[in-house]
C-alpha cells in the first residue's frame, strides 16, 4: 500500500467529510483516553502503523516475535484452559467443590488458600483467629494435602497454586502427594504463583525481605528443571499490580521488569536459561478497556521474545514464549446491580482469548459480596465455554492482527513499557534484579502504582469516569444474592486436626527435618531437599515458615499512602 | 471526661485520659488550659529528646528502634511525631505510627504499656512542630514517661524549633548528605547535640561523619580542604555560627552511625542521649536552659494573653487607637501606654 | 465547641489489599480531616490501641478477608479494654462485606459500611454528618 495515497486521501477526508460534519454536531468529548490515559484518536489508518514491519514485528503465530500466539495453531488446535480459582474452608470443603467442577467441565484446578496459609501461618496462630478457611483452604499439613487431593489423579489433571511466601512448602506437597499416589515427578503438572516481587509492589503477602525471598524463588528453580521439569515454577504476575490500580502499561511494564530480574537471578544461580524458560508463565489481568488489553497481551509476547533471545541469549524458541493466565479484573466487579458483572467479565474474558491467553479464570458476578456461590460460579464457567463453543472467536487466530487500531496500541503501550523498563534498569546501574529491588526500597513501584489509583478514583469521583450502576445509571435495590457462607466451625476443626497430626507424628523426625532445613537456609544452600523432607515428616506450614524467618529475617514495607 | 477525671487520670496513668487532654489542649479548648496548670507541678522529670532531619534519612525508624532500645532499659517512651498539614485544606495524613514495628510478635510497641504513641499535624505551621508540641510534650511529662521523643515534621524546611522544646537534639542525616548547600541553608545542621548518620551500609557515611565534624570545626584538616571548594563562603558562614554555639556548651556533639533499619548503631545512640542527659543535669545546663525556655514561653503567653483580651474588651478600643494613630494624632507608644494603663486597671481573671 | 477531626484508617488482619484504604485515607485528607493510616496486617489490639491515643473521632476498618464479624468485634472491645469508648466514635466499616450481615455489624455499633464501589465522596459527607450528631461538636475544616 502507498502511504503517501493513503495521507492524500485521508486529507481529503477531513477536509471534505469530516470537518463539516464536525462543526454540525460535535463530538461527545474533546479528549477520549482510555484507562491508561493514552489519547485515543478518531481514527487509525495504515499511516499510523507505517513505521511497523509486518514480518518482523507482527508476523505469524508459533514464529518470532510471537504478536500473534506462541502456537501455529493456537485455539484450532487446542481451547485455552479454563482454570476456575476455587477454594474455601476446610481441604473437605474444597475438594468437593473440585470434584463438581471437573464434574462441570473444567480442565484444570485453580487453589484459592486461606490468609493464614498465604502468610506462612498456622491455623492455631493468634493472628489467624477469624481468618481460617474464610477466602481459601487452610493448609497445616501434609494431612490437608491428602484430603485435598483425594480422588484426584495428579498424572491427569493439572493445579494451580495462588501461594508465594510459602510457594516451596506447597510444591513439596504437591510432589509429596504425587510420590504417594505413585505419579513419576516428570509427570506433575501444574503451577506455583511463586512471585513474590509484585507481592512487594502491590499485593502485600510479605513475610521475607526482598533479596532472601528471590533466593528462595531460585532455590525452586534449580530444584524444578531438575525434578519436575513439567510444572510452572512461576507464574510471574501482573494481576495483583493491575487490581491495585495500576494502570495497563505499569502492568505490563512492572511484571516485564519482575520476570527479566527472576531470570538474572537465575543465570547468577548459573541455571541453564533454555532449561529453565519454559517453566516461565505469567499471569494478567484483563480489564475493561477491551482493546488496550488486547494490545497488552500481544506487546507482552512480543517482549519478551526480544529480551529472552537478544537480551538473555535463550537460543530454544520455546524459551522466547510468553504463556500466560488470565484473570478477569476482579476491581472491575460492582456490588451495585452484580449481573451487570457477567457482561463485564464477558467483555474482559474476549478480550484475553483475543489476546492469546493459555488460560482464564472468569470472576463470578457475585465477588463484590463475597465468595462466589455455586450458581455463579457456574455462569462464570459458562461465560469462557459460550466464548469457546458458540462465539466463533477461537476459529481463527488473532482475528485483530492487522487491525489499524490494534496494531498501533500494541505497539504504543510497547513503548511506554519499554521506557518503564530503561528506568528500572538505571536504578539498578544496568541490572533488572537490582532495579526492581532498588524500586521497592525506594517505593518507586508503590508510588507509581498508588498515584494511578487515586488518578483514577478522582475520575470517577468528578463523573469524568463512568461505572455503569455505581455513578451513573444507578437503582435503588434490594439484592437477593444467594451467598456463600464459610461454617465457622472450621477454624475449631482445622485447629483439633492440627493438634492431632502434631502428636500422632514422629516429632524427632520434624526436628531433624528442620534443623537441616535450618543448616542449609545459614549456609546458602537450596533449601528445596529439607522442606520437602519437613514436609513428608509433617511439619507444618508455619514451623516451616517460622525456621526460614528466623535465618532471613521478616520485612516492613516502606509505606507510600 | 471533666477536667478533674482528665488531671486525675493523667496523674494516675490512664492512656485515655492523656490522650483526650491532648486533644483539649491541640483544639485550644479552655479545659486545655485549665489541665495544663492543675499538671504542671508534676512537670519537669522527663528527658524530652527531639528528632529531626531531611526527608527519607530514616527518622521513624530510629524512633521505632530508639523506643525498643529505651523500652530495653527499663524506660517509659512517650513519642509526638508530627506530620506536614496542608494550610489550605487542613487535612493531614499522619503515617509515623504505621512505620512503629510490624507484624513481627516479639516487638509490640503499638500495644506495649510502657509507651505512648501520638500522631499530631503541623496544621501549616512553618518550624517542623504543631503549635501545641510543647503542651503535649508536657502532658506526657506530667504522666510520667522517663523519655520523650518528638519526631520533627521532616519535610527538610528550617525544622530548628525543636530546640525549643527538645533537652537533646538529634539531627539524622544519610551518607551522601554533605556538599549540599541546601541542607547548610536549613540550619539544622547549628542545632544538633548528637548527630546520626543513618543508613550507614549504603557507603559514604564516613564522607559524610567527616563532613558534619568539618562543620562543627573538629576536624581542622577537613575544615581546610572545604575551605578550598566552590561554596567556601557558605561554610564559613555557617561554621562560625556553629562555632559560638559549641564554645558556649562544652559539649562536643558525637557523630553516631547507624543502620536503623537493623538496628545497628541504636545502643551506641541510645548511650549518647542518656550520656548528654547527665552532662546537661551535672553542669546545670538542664536547668538553666529550661529556666531559659520557660522565660520565652511566658512572654508569648504574656502577649497572648493580651491579644486576647483585646480581643473581647469593651474598655480600650484597639482598632479606634489604629485610627488615631494613623492620622497621626497619637504616636505609637502613647498609645500603647494608654491601653496599657486601662487594661492593667481593668484586668481580672 | 469547634474540633478537627481525626480519623484512624485501619487494615486489621491478614490481608493485603490496600488500594480502598489508602485511596480512601488520602480523599479523606483532602476533604480536610486529619487521617491516621494504621498500615498493613494489624491486629485488633494494635488498631485499639492506637485509636485510643490518638483520640480519633472516627474509627474505618477495612477488610477484605471475610473476616469482620471475628474482628470488627474484638478492636471495639480492644478499644473498652484500654479505657476508650468506641460508643463515642463514628466506626465505619468497609470492604467486601455480605448485605445480610449488615445488621448483625449493626448491632455491634457500627455506624456506616461502605461496600466496593461507593463513591468516596459519600463516606466523606456521612462523617461530616455523623460526627456532630454522635459528638456533640462542631467539624473544623
Amino acid at each position: 500500500m502507498d502511504v503517501d495515497e493513503v495521507r492524500k486521501k485521508r486529507e481529503e477526508w477531513d477536509k471534505k467529510c469530516l470537518r463539516p460534519f464536525l462543526e454540525k454536531s460535535g463530538e461527545r468529548q474533546e479528549k477520549f483516553e482510555n484507562l491508561s490515559w493514552i489519547e485515543i484518536d478518531r481514527i487509525y489508518d495504515p499511516s499510523d502503523i507505517e513505521h511497523l514491519s509486518f514480518t518482523d514485528d507482527i508476523g505469524y503465530p508459533g514464529d518470532y516475535p510471537f504478536t500473534r500466539g506462541v502456537y501455529p495453531t493456537m485455539y484450532r488446535g487446542r481451547l485455552w484452559t479454563m482454570r476456575q480459582f476455587s477454594g474455601f474452608g476446610a481441604a473437605e470443603d474444597t475438594n468437593q467443590r473440585w470434584k463438581l467442577l471437573l464434574k462441570e467441565g473444567q480442565t484444570g484446578l485453580s487453589t484459592a488458600f486461606d490468609f493464614p496459609t498465604l502468610m506462612g501461618l498456622d491455623s492455631d496462630d493468634p493472628l489467624s483467629d477469624g481468618e481460617v478457611g474464610k477466602v481459601g483452604v487452610a493448609i497445616d499439613t501434609l494431612k490437608d494435602f491428602q484430603i485435598l487431593f483425594d480422588g484426584i489423579p495428579l498424572d491427569k489433571v493439572s493445579t494451580s497454586f495462588t501461594i508465594n511466601p510459602p510457594a516451596a512448602i506447597i510444591l513439596a506437597m504437591y510432589t509429596a502427594i504425587g510420590d504417594a499416589q505413585g505419579v513419576p515427578r516428570d509427570q506433575l503438572r501444574g503451577t506455583i504463583q511463586n512471585d513474590m516481587l509484585k507481592e512487594f509492589h502491590a499485593q502485600n503477602t510479605l513475610v521475607l525481605p526482598p533479596e532472601p525471598s528471590v533466593k528462595v524463588i531460585t532455590d525452586i528453580f534449580e530444584w524444578g528443571v531438575e525434578n519436575v521439569p513439567k510444572f510452572n515454577l512461576i507464574s510471574i504476575s501482573g494481576y495483583h499490580i493491575r487490581e491495585a490500580g495500576s494502570t495497563a502499561v505499569q502492568e505490563l511494564a512492572f511484571t516485564i521488569a519482575d520476570g527479566m530480574a527472576y531470570v538474572e537471578a537465575a543465570i547468577e544461580r548459573g541455571i541453564d536459561i533454555d532449561k529453565l524458560a519454559p517453566q516461565l508463565s505469567f499471569f494478567f489481568n484483563s480489564h475493561n478497556d477491551f482493546f488496550e488489553e488486547i494490545a497488552k497481551f500481544r506487546a507482552a509476547r512480543r517482549m519478551w521474545a526480544k529480551i529472552m533471545r537478544d537480551e538473555y541469549g535463550a537460543k530454544d524458541p520455546r524459551s522466547w514464549w510468553l504463556k500466560f493466565h488470565t484473570q478477569t479484573a476482579g476491581c472491575s466487579l460492582t456490588a451495585q446491580q452484580p449481573l451487570n458483572n457477567i457482561v463485564r467479565t464477558t467483555i474482559q474474558a474476549m478480550a484475553a482469548v483475543l489476546g492469546g491467553t493459555q488460560s482464564l479464570h472468569t470472576n463470578s458476578f457475585d465477588e463484590a459480596w463475597a465468595l462466589p456461590s455455586e450458581e455463579a460460579v457456574r455462569v462464570a464457567l459458562r461465560t469462557q465455554q459460550i466464548i469457546a463453543y458458540e462465539s466463533g472467536i477461537p476459529s481463527t487466530i488473532d482475528p485483530l492482527g492487522g487491525s489499524y487500531y490494534v496494531e498501533w496500541l500494541t505497539d504504543k503501550v510497547e513503548k511506554l513499557a519499554w521506557d518503564y523498563i530503561e528506568r528500572i534498569r538505571k536504578m539498578g546501574e544496568g541490572s533488572m534484579l537490582r532495579g526492581v529491588f532498588a524500586g521497592i526500597e525506594n517505593g518507586f513501584f508503590v508510588k507509581e502504582i498508588t498515584n494511578a489509583a487515586a488518578r483514577f478514583q478522582r475520575e470517577v469521583e468528578e463523573g469524568k469516569r463512568t461505572i455503569v450502576g455505581v455513578n451513573k445509571f444507578t437503582i435503588e435495590e434490594q439484592l437477593k444474592i444467594p451467598i456463600l457462607k464459610v461454617d465457622p466451625e472450621v477454624q475449631r476443626r482445622q485447629i483439633e486436626r492440627l493438634k492431632k497430626v502434631k502428636a500422632e507424628r514422629d516429632n524427632v523426625a520434624v526436628k531433624e527435618a528442620l534443623d537441616w532445613l535450618r543448616s542449609a537456609a545459614e549456609n546458602d544452600e537450596n533449601v528445596m531437599r529439607p522442606i520437602l523432607e519437613a514436609v513428608k515428616a509433617y511439619a507444618s506450614v508455619g514451623e516451616i515458615m517460622g525456621v526460614l524467618k528466623s535465618v532471613y529475617g521478616t520485612y516492613k514495607k516502606p509505606i507510600i499512602i | 471526661m471533666d477536667v478533674d477525671k482528665i488531671v486525675e487520670g493523667i496523674l494516675s496513668g490512664n492512656k485515655r485520659a492523656l490522650a483526650r487532654a491532648i486533644t483539649f489542649v491541640e483544639n485550644e479548648y479552655p479545659e486545655g488550659k485549665e489541665i495544663l496548670k492543675r499538671i504542671f507541678p508534676k512537670t519537669g522529670n522527663a528527658h524530652i529528646i527531639g528528632i529531626t532531619g531531611f526527608p527519607g534519612v530514616g527518622k521513624s525508624t530510629i524512633v521505632s528502634k530508639l523506643t525498643q532500645e529505651f523500652r530495653a532499659r527499663g524506660k517509659t517512651v512517650g513519642i509526638v511525631a508530627i506530620d506536614p498539614g496542608s494550610p489550605f485544606t487542613g487535612g493531614a495524613l499522619l503515617g509515623d505510627r504505621l512505620r512503629m514495628d510490624g507484624l513481627d510478635s516479639s516487638k509490640k510497641l503499638w500495644i506495649d504499656p510502657g509507651v505512648f504513641f501520638r500522631s499530631m499535624s503541623s496544621r501549616g505551621r512553618a518550624g517542623g512542630l504543631a503549635a501545641k508540641t510543647g503542651d503535649t510534650v508536657r502532658l506526657m511529662d506530667a504522666f510520667g514517661f522517663d523519655m520523650i521523643l518528638v519526631e520533627t515534621v521532616g519535610a527538610g524546611q528550617s525544622e530548628v524549633d525543636v530546640i525549643e522544646v527538645a533537652d537533646t537534639s538529634i539531627v539524622a542525616l544519610m551518607p551522601e548528605m554533605g556538599d549540599d548547600i541546601q541542607i547548610n541553608k536549613a540550619g539544622i545542621l547549628e542545632i544538633g547535640d548528637i548527630y546520626v548518620v543513618n543508613k550507614a551500609d549504603l557507603g559514604g557515611a564516613e564522607k559524610t561523619e567527616r563532613w558534619i565534624k568539618a562543620m562543627l570545626m573538629m576536624d581542622q584538616e577537613a575544615v581546610e580542604i572545604l575551605s578550598k571548594t566552590t561554596h567556601a563562603q557558605e561554610y564559613e558562614v555557617q561554621t562560625g555560627r556553629i562555632f559560638d554555639k559549641i564554645s558556649r556548651a562544652g559539649w562536643t556533639p558525637p557523630v553516631i552511625k547507624t543502620v536503623a533499619d537493623r538496628g545497628e548503631g541504636i545502643p551506641e545512640l541510645a548511650d549518647a542521649i542518656e550520656k548528654h542527659f547527665e552532662y546537661l543535669k551535672n553542669t546545670g545546663k538542664l536547668l538553666e536552659t529550661r529556666k531559659h525556655r520557660l522565660s520565652r514561653e511566658m512572654i508569648e503567653i504574656l502577649v497572648q494573653e493580651i491579644k486576647n483580651y483585646l480581643k473581647k474588651t469593651d474598655k480600650v478600643n484597639f482598632q479606634e487607637m489604629v485610627e488615631k494613630v494613623s492620622k497621626n494624632d497619637l504616636d505609637p507608644h502613647t498609645a500603647v501606654e494608654k491601653m496599657m494603663k486601662s487594661i492593667l486597671k481593668d484586668y481580672k481573671d | 465547641m469547634e474540633k478537627k477531626v481525626r480519623v484512624l484508617v485501619a487494615k486489621v488482619g491478614l490481608d493485603g489489599h490496600d488500594r480502598g484504604a489508602k485511596v480512601v485515607a488520602r480523599f479523606l485528607r483532602d476533604a480536610g480531616f486529619e487521617v491516621i493510616y494504621t498500615g498493613l496486617h494489624r491486629t485488633p489490639q494494635e488498631v485499639a490501641m492506637a485509636a485510643v491515643q490518638e483520640d480519633v473521632d472516627v474509627i474505618g476498618i477495612s477488610l477484605h478477608s471475610g473476616a469482620h464479624m471475628t474482628l470488627v468485634p474484638k478492636v471495639l472491645n480492644f478499644i473498652r479494654e484500654y479505657g476508650g469508648d468506641p460508643d463515642e466514635m463514628v466506626v465505619l466499616v468497609g470492604g467486601i462485606v455480605p448485605e445480610d450481615e449488615f445488621d448483625g455489624l449493626k448491632a455491634l455499633g457500627v455506624d456506616g459500611i461502605f461496600i466496593p464501589g461507593t463513591p468516596i465522596s459519600e463516606i466523606v459527607d456521612f462523617i461530616k454528618e455523623t460526627v456532630p450528631k454522635k459528638k456533640g461538636m462542631k467539624v473544623k475544616s
